[in-house]
C-alpha cells in the first residue's frame, strides 16, 4: 500500500532532486520535485504529501527551515526530513525544534532513508486505518462527510445544518440503500445532542408487540419472559435522538402510541403505570410514500404530521448520477486500504459502466460492487470487466411487474414491444412469443396494433 | 526483432558477466545480445572516489542500439547518487537502460573470504532486480522476490534470485506491450 502516498522533494540541485525522486520512485511512491523553497510551499498549498524532504541550504531567500515552517503552517502534522550536507549541533538542533521529524546528512546510507521512510509510512497508514476505524465504529457522521455534488442534495445538507439544533420531528423519505441513516446521523451529530445517544431502531424488523416492549421497554412480570423492567429505546435516547427507520411498517397500535410521545413526550412502560418523560428527538425515515399510505388509510393522518415536521426526500442515486464517480472512487479508497489492496483508480470504461447503472440499490448497492470488484480484480485498475456482473444483476432488475394493468393490456404491450424487436417480423415475433403465426395475426387484429 | 542487450565495461571480470548473461538469458528468454562497453571514466566524482550513476545512465541512454529493448549494464566501479553513499544499480524506471555495480558483492569488500558462488548469485540478484525496473516495476514487499528492495548485501542473499509469482505476471504484461 504505497501508492496512495505522495513524496515531495525540494532542492534547488537539479540532480540531487531528481536522484532522490528517482530511488523513491522504484519503491513505488509517487514522488513531485521542487527546485526552490517557494515552488515547494506553493506544491504543499495544491496537496498535503506525505512526506516532505527539504534541503537546509536553499538560495533565493527561503532556506529549508523557512520552507519547513511554512509548509507546517498549511499542514501541522507533516512529516519533514530536512536534508544537509553540513552537519552541525545548531541546525540540528533548530530543524528538531521547528518540527522537522528527522535530520539527515547527505551523503546517506540508503539503509537509514529506507527504514526512516518506511517507518513514516507505517506510522500514517496506521493513522489513516483509525481514522477509518474509529468512523466506523462510532458512525459519527457530521454533514460535512456527506458525499455529494447534486443540487437537490446540497440543499438537502444546508437544511440539516439548519435543523440540526432544533428539536422538531424530521421525516427522511428516500429509496432503499439511499442513505437514510447517514442523514439522520449526520443531523444528530452537527447539533447539539451530539454528545447524547442516538439510538436507531428498524421498525420493520420485530413484531408488534416486541417492537412495543423495545421502545417503551417493559416492567418486570409485563409479560412471559419479561423477568426484570427494561427500558426501552426511547428512554436510552433521553437527551439524544431517536431514530424509527421504516416508520411506514408499524401497526395502528403503536402509530397511536406513538403519536402519543410525540405529543405528550411521555409514555408508560409495557405493563406499568407510572408516567415516563423523555426529552429525545424524534428522527423517522420510509422507503415508502407516507402521503400515499395516508391517502390509502394504512397510516394516521394526525401521526404522519406529527411526523412529517421537517420533511427530507433523498433522491436515488439514478437522478444524482454525478455523485456516481465521486462515490465510487471514496469506497474504493477506504475498501482498498482496509483490504490491503493496491488498487486506487477505476478506468474510464469501468466508470461509464457505472454512470450507465440504473443503481435499484443506490448508493449500499454502489459500494456493495465497489467491494466485490476488488475482491476479483487482479489488475491495479478496476476496469469494465471487474464491473461486469452489474450488467447481468441490471437487466435482471431493471423490468419489474407494472401491477395495476389488465392481463389484456399487459399482452399487448408485450406483442408491440416484440414486434419493434423484430422489425415487424411476424414468425419471429410469434416464435419469441410462443404461439403460432394465426394467433399472433388473430391478437394484432383484436388488439387494432398498427403495423 | 528485438534484443535484450547485456554489456560490460572493460574492467569487468569474465564469468561474472557471463553468470549475468546466462541469468538474464534464462529469464527473459534467448534473445540477448552481449554489447562491449567503454570504461566510464567520465562518472568520476573524485571527491567522493565513487561513480556517478546518473551520468552512466545518461551514456547508456545515448549509446542503446536501435534494435534494443534494454540494455543492462555490468561494471565494476562503486556507483552513487547525490544523497546517497552508494546504489548498487541503478535504472530507469520503465526505461530502456540499467546498470548494476559488483564493488559491493564480494565478500572481501567487507573484509571477508572470498567465495565465488556467493558473489555470482548476488550479481544475477541485482541484474533481475535493475532489468526488473526497467520494465515498470517497482520494490516488491516479498522478501523472496528479487524486485525486493536491498540496501545491504544480507538482503541481497536472503531473496531469491527469481521474481515472484505477481512481479512475474506484471512484467509478462510489461514485456507484452
Amino acid at each position: 500500500m504505497k501508492t496512495h502516498w505522495q513524496i515531495l522533494v525540494v532542492d534547488d540541485e537539479e540532480v540531487m532532486c531528481e536522484s532522490l525522486a528517482a530511488w523513491l520512485r522504484e519503491d513505488g511512491y509517487t514522488v513531485d520535485t521542487a527546485p526552490s523553497g517557494r515552488e515547494g510551499v506553493e506544491k504543499a498549498r495544491q496537496r498535503d504529501y506525505a512526506i516532505y524532504f527539504v534541503d537546509l541550504k536553499m538560495p533565493g531567500g527561503m532556506d529549508g527551515i523557512e520552507t519547513m515552517m511554512q509548509v507546517r503552517r498549511l499542514h501541522p502534522e507533516a512529516s519533514i526530513i530536512i536534508i544537509t550536507a553540513y552537519a552541525t549541533v545548531d541546525t540540528a538542533i533548530t530543524a528538531m525544534k521547528e518540527g522537522a521529524q528527522e535530520y539527515i546528512v547527505k551523503p546517506c546510507n540508503p539503509e537509514e532513508i529506507s527504514l526512516l521512510v518506511n517507518r513514516i509510512i507505517k506510522v500514517k497508514n496506521l493513522q489513516r486505518e483509525n481514522t477509518i476505524l474509529r468512523k466506523k465504529l462510532s458512525r459519527q457522521y457530521v454533514v460535512g462527510d456527506v458525499i455529494s455534488k447534486n443540487a437537490k442534495m446540497g440543499d438537502i445538507l444546508k437544511l440539516c445544518h439548519e435543523i440540526a439544533g432544533l428539536r422538531s420531528t424530521v421525516l427522511i423519505q428516500g429509496e432503499s440503500g439511499t442513505g437514510k441513516e447517514m442523514i439522520a446521523r449526520a443531523i444528530h451529530h452537527s447539533g447539539d445532542r451530539a454528545g447524547k445517544p442516538f439510538v436507531a431502531v428498524s421498525c420493520a424488523a420485530l413484531a408488534e408487540t416486541l417492537l412495543e416492549s423495545e421502545l417503551f421497554g417493559h416492567e418486570k412480570g409485563a409479560f412471559t419472559g419479561a423477568n426484570e423492567r427494561k427500558p426501552g429505546k426511547f428512554e436510552m435516547a433521553d437527551g439524544g435522538t431517536i431514530f424509527l427507520d421504516e416508520i411506514g411498517d408499524i401497526s395502528p397500535k403503536l402509530q397511536v402510541d406513538l403519536l402519543r410521545v410525540l405529543q405528550e413526550r411521555s409514555f408508560y412502560r409495557v405493563g406499568g403505570s407510572e408516567e415516563v418523560r423523555v426529552d429525545a428527538r424524534v428522527v423517522a425515515a420510509t422507503h415508502v410514500n407516507l402521503q400515499q399510505a395516508v391517502t390509502e388509510g394504512k397510516f394516521r393522518e394526525d401521526l404522519f404530521y406529527r411526523l412529517n415536521v421537517i420533511e427530507i426526500r433523498i433522491p436515488p442515486l439514478r437522478d444524482r448520477r454525478e455523485d456516481i464517480p465521486l462515490l465510487a472512487h471514496h469506497f474504493l479508497e477506504r475498501l482498498a486500504h482496509e483490504m490491503g489492496k493496491d488498487i486506487n483508480e477505476i478506468s474510464e470504461g469501468g466508470l461509464k459502466l457505472l454512470m450507465d447503472y440504473n443503481w435499484p440499490g443506490n448508493v449500499r448497492e454502489l459500494e456493495n460492487a465497489v467491494e466485490r470488484a476488488l475482491v476479483t480484480s487482479r489488475g491495479q485498475v478496476l476496469t469494465e470487466e471487474d464491473f461486469s456482473f452489474l450488467a447481468t444483476n441490471g437487466a435482471a432488475k431493471a423490468w419489474t411487474a407494472p401491477a395495476g394493468m389488465t392481463l389484456q393490456e399487459m399482452e399487448k404491450l408485450l406483442i408491440v414491444a416484440t414486434l419493434e424487436r423484430t422489425s415487424g417480423n411476424i414468425k419471429e415475433s410469434a416464435s419469441v412469443l410462443g404461439i403460432d403465426r394465426s394467433t399472433l395475426y388473430e391478437k394484432i387484429k383484436r388488439y387494432e396494433i398498427p403495423r | 526483432m528485438k534484443y535484450l542487450y547485456v554489456g560490460a565495461t572493460p574492467e569487468v571480470e569474465r564469468e561474472a558477466y557471463g553468470a549475468v548473461r546466462d541469468r538474464v538469458e534464462s529469464e527473459f528468454g534467448a534473445a540477448v545480445r552481449e554489447m562491449e562497453l567503454g570504461a566510464v571514466e567520465f562518472a568520476y566524482d573524485p571527491e567522493r572516489r565513487q561513480y556517478g550513476s546518473i551520468a552512466v545512465l545518461e551514456m547508456l541512454t545515448r549509446i542503446c542500439p536501435p534494435d534494443a529493448v534494454k540494455l543492462l549494464a555490468v561494471t565494476e566501479r562503486d556507483l552513487y547518487i547525490p544523497v546517497l553513499t552508494f546504489v548498487f544499480g541503478q535504472a530507469q524506471l520503465s526505461g530502456r537502460v540499467a546498470v548494476i555495480s559488483l564493488a559491493r558483492l564480494r565478500q572481501e569488500f567487507y573484509g571477508l573470504a572470498p567465495n565465488r558462488e556467493i558473489f555470482l548469485e548476488r550479481a544475477s540478484k541485482e541484474a533481475l532486480h535493475e532489468t526488473g525496473h526497467t520494465f515498470g516495476l517497482v520494490h516488491c514487499g516479498d522478501r523472496n522476490c528479487a524486485m525486493s528492495l536491498s540496501t545491504n548485501v544480507r538482503q541481497i542473499d536472503s531473496k531469491r534470485c527469481e521474481y515472484c509469482a505477481a512481479c512475474g505476471a506484471r512484467l509478462r504484461r510489461g514485456a507484452r506491450e
